[in-house]
């Protein structure tokens, strides 16, 4: 086993291996350097040292206000996805007539591109609060709201899939079993299905989390920042520094260092705390 | 083992997936726009390039006219065989391929920058193209981009702004009882425009329009016609007083003109102030086509997008320019804000041959006759070249009036926001138009985050 997986290894893997230090590795390394540089292409660049790492934290930079309001949205973001998703996963699970049409149904979404989303919701939500003679940019608030609806919407179909495969893993006998010990429906669910469910959690928390830090599509058509750049989270600040202040680029580029380093520590955290607590079958 | 390596691995994915999130992401939209943009030259081009006959590659910054370079391009490439390569970059993207662009090994040899601002940034690429055909046959050296005596952008088209209004509606109100004036040539100052539009407001059901300006775009992206165009106005005021052509600190004394001009749009619109914000250009220019607004400020390409909405109401003839009044001592003279932002530039970093071979072709535009019938008439540029006869001139209504105003003797307010510190202190001004519209923002405030927002931009991008 261990012979034919050194074999192969060249064949299997190496390409890969290839691409990826081509198209991730590569421009990251670059990436890292440009931070330290001042520069307008890749080309003349100039090391300047910690400067740029320095004027992230200006007032003018409005990063410390995307960081928190990134922050805000991901915490709320998290929870309500993966509560309503777990919800109609245990729904369509039940072995209803038409469960199929309604997981397609709500899978849809997630094929959509952000762009699209970002300025379909745009439209509606505008539409509802031309009622009371307003738009989504008067108030961070709709911004905040809005953005928690247009992710909500397009991420549940996908989380809910995969809790679907998670529940339909959970083998019967272990609820069965407790159903004669005399669980209620709460104790089976919180003490069975859900321990049971762990690594579907894991993976959806996961998935939830980095994407709704990661955010950029979304928040640059349903928003674009606006009232104030009230509503910017980090990557779209960083495009912003980056494309839009002629001298900034290398301070977009420690922007976005520092926003990598913040959500690759998130994740690993988060990503032992769900592990922790799962149950081996 | 195994937890350990799938942890490992999603650990790699996700940091993998932000890497190229931020690391490339100038790389992939590079790729992406001249994916979606046209590379018929691209063949010809890499054979050319070999042989060391240069070759032209144009990064167009108006999506507009991108067909109509495409054909340019072709016509040059038969009646010379050099090779030229037009991408156009997608609206409001200009800048991100041209970063990418650029930096390749096949460069871009003609760009354009938008001013002294743009020139800051790119100086590294700019050639030095003094005693060139096409600077010397600028009528108005001025207005090219020059430092330390030396020319290095060409500006190849002049643009005018001001508050376009239909003739057809203004005249109806004229004939009415109790008109505030009795023709346009009477208002020639802000407290008679403001007379007139409060007037033309109220009766505006008679009238058969939903408001006297078109709708004030505040959607974020939207709002440059008020950013930048209308918040020229007080600065080129500024300026003038202090005669200077750029500051590095601003007082913004004429704020209280902007805020009346400012007010006299929202107030007196197709819509309520607080729906401002959903609304794009686009909107305002369908509603001034459709006749439900009487007046919207645009510039003389707006005359395109008036003329292809669909179920136009507006005659051609109908369509006049009248300049932007804020209330300036003196105003009565003020003519069109005429300038221009699209300067052409050479880079400096590709071969001898290819500059070379990209000065021919911009010599042949200004200096051919194709060429020049091309300007004119595929491009519609009312191109500021002493080469160009008096019959050479785009024959749009908006283009006429431009020439009726520079012929007229009025002064002409030139195109100071080319000074603006960066686009992101426009983004800014325009977030606070906004935040005023829907009354979170006193004018004071608006005004001091300008002024505040001015100087650290300034600071900034002058390192």
């Amino acid at each position: 086993m261990e012979k034919t997986l050194k074999k192969y290894f060249v064949i299997f893997t190496v390409p890969t291996l290839i691409a990826f230090a081509f198209a991730f590795i590569a421009p990251f390394l670059m990436g890292v350097y440009l931070s330290f540089c001042k520069f307008t292409t890749i080309k003349n660049a100039q090391w300047i040292g910690f400067s740029n790492y320095a004027a992230v934290f200006g007032s003018s930079q409005n990063f410390l206000n995307s960081l928190l309001f990134t922050a805000m949205f991901t915490v709320v973001a998290i929870i309500t996805i993966n509560v309503f998703a777990f919800g109609i996963a245990l729904l369509l699970t039940r072995k209803m007539k038409g469960t199929n049409l309604f997981r397609t149904i709500f899978f849809m979404p997630n094929l959509i591109g952000g762009i699209v989303l970002g300025y379909t919701w745009q439209q509606m939500i505008n539409a509802v609060l031309y009622k009371y003679e307003t738009t989504i940019v008067s108030s961070a608030k709709y911004g905040f709201w809005g953005l928690v609806l247009l992710m909500n919407w397009q991420m549940i179909g996908y989380m809910m899939i995969i809790y679907i495969a998670g529940l339909q893993n959970v083998p019967t006998e272990l609820i069965e079993a407790a159903k004669i010990d005399g669980a209620t429906a709460k104790q089976t669910l919180f003490k069975v299905t859900i321990p049971m469910v762990m690594p579907s959690i894991t993976i959806c928390m996961f998935l939830t989390l980095s994407n709704s830090f990661k955010l950029f599509d979304q928040n640059l058509a349903l928003t674009n920042g606006a009232p104030m750049n009230k509503t910017q989270m980090l990557a779209l600040n960083i495009y912003k520094t980056f494309y839009d202040k002629p001298g900034f680029e290398g301070v977009g580029q420690a922007k976005a260092v520092i926003f990598f380093i913040i959500v690759a520590l998130i994740a690993v955290i988060q990503l032992r705390a769900t592990r922790s607590r799962e149950v081996q079958q | 083992m195994k937890k350990k390596l799938i942890s490992a691995l999603l650990c790699a994915a996700m940091v993998s997936a932000m890497l190229v999130g931020c690391g490339s992401s100038s790389g992939e939209s590079a790729g992406t726009e001249s994916g979606a943009a046209s590379e018929e030259a691209a063949g010809t081009e890499s054979a050319a390039a070999a042989s060391g006959e240069g070759r032209v590659y144009y990064l167009n910054f108006k999506p507009e006219v991108d067909a109509q370079w495409q054909e340019i391009a072709a016509a040059y490439t038969e009646e010379t065989g050099v090779p030229v390569q037009v991408v156009t970059a997608a609206s409001g993207t200009y800048e991100e391929v041209l970063k990418a662009e650029i930096a390749k090994d096949d460069a871009v040899t003609l760009f354009q920058i938008n001013g002294p601002v743009g020139y800051q940034s790119w100086k590294d690429y700019c050639l030095d193209l003094t005693d060139t055909d096409i600077a010397n046959a600028l009528s108005d050296p001025t207005l090219s981009i020059a430092s330390e005596g030396k020319v290095y952008g060409i500006p190849y088209t002049v643009e005018t702004y001001g508050i376009i209004y239909n003739d057809a509606i203004m005249q109806k109100y004229f004939a009415m009882d109790g008109a505030k004036a009795t023709s346009v040539d009477e208002i020639n100052n802000f407290a008679k425009l403001k007379e007139v539009v409060e007037d033309m407001q109220a009766k505006k059901d008679d009238l058969g329009i939903e408001g006297v300006f078109a709708s004030t775009s505040l959607l974020p992206g939207e709002d440059w016609r008020w950013q930048t165009h209308l918040a020229n106005i007080p600065i080129y005021y500024e300026y003038k007083d202090a005669s200077v052509s750029d500051e590095a600190e601003i007082t913004f004394k004429y704020s209280d003109n902007m805020k009346n001009i400012f007010d006299l749009y929202i107030n007196n619109s197709t819509c309520a102030p607080g729906l401002l914000g959903s609304k794009a250009v686009t909107d305002s220019m369908a509603e001034f086509a459709l006749g439900q607004a009487a007046m919207v400020q645009n510039g003389n390409w707006a005359w395109g997008q008036i003329a292809e909405v669909d179920g136009n109401t507006v005659q051609e003839s109908d369509i006049k320019f009248m300049p932007i009044y804020t209330g300036v001592a003196g105003e009565e003279n003020q003519g069109l804000c005429t300038g221009t932002e699209n300067f052409w530039c050479v880079n400096s970093q590709v071969s001898e041959a290819d500059q070379k071979a990209t000065i021919d072709f911009i010599n042949w535009m200004v200096t051919s006759d194709k060429g020049k019938d091309y300007m004119v008439n595929t491009l519609g540029n009312a191109a500021p070249f002493s080469t160009f006869g008096d019959d050479e001139k785009p024959a749009d209504p908006l283009a006429q009036e431009m020439y009726r105003f520079m012929e007229s003797g009025k002064e002409s307010v030139s195109w100071n926001f080319t000074t603006f510190p960066s686009q992101s202190f426009k983004d800014d001004f325009g977030a606070a138009l906004l935040e005023y519209a829907n009354g979170n923002m006193t004018w004071d405030e608006v005004k001091d985050l300008v002024v505040a927002r001015w100087a650290e931009e300034k600071a900034a991008t002058a390192q």
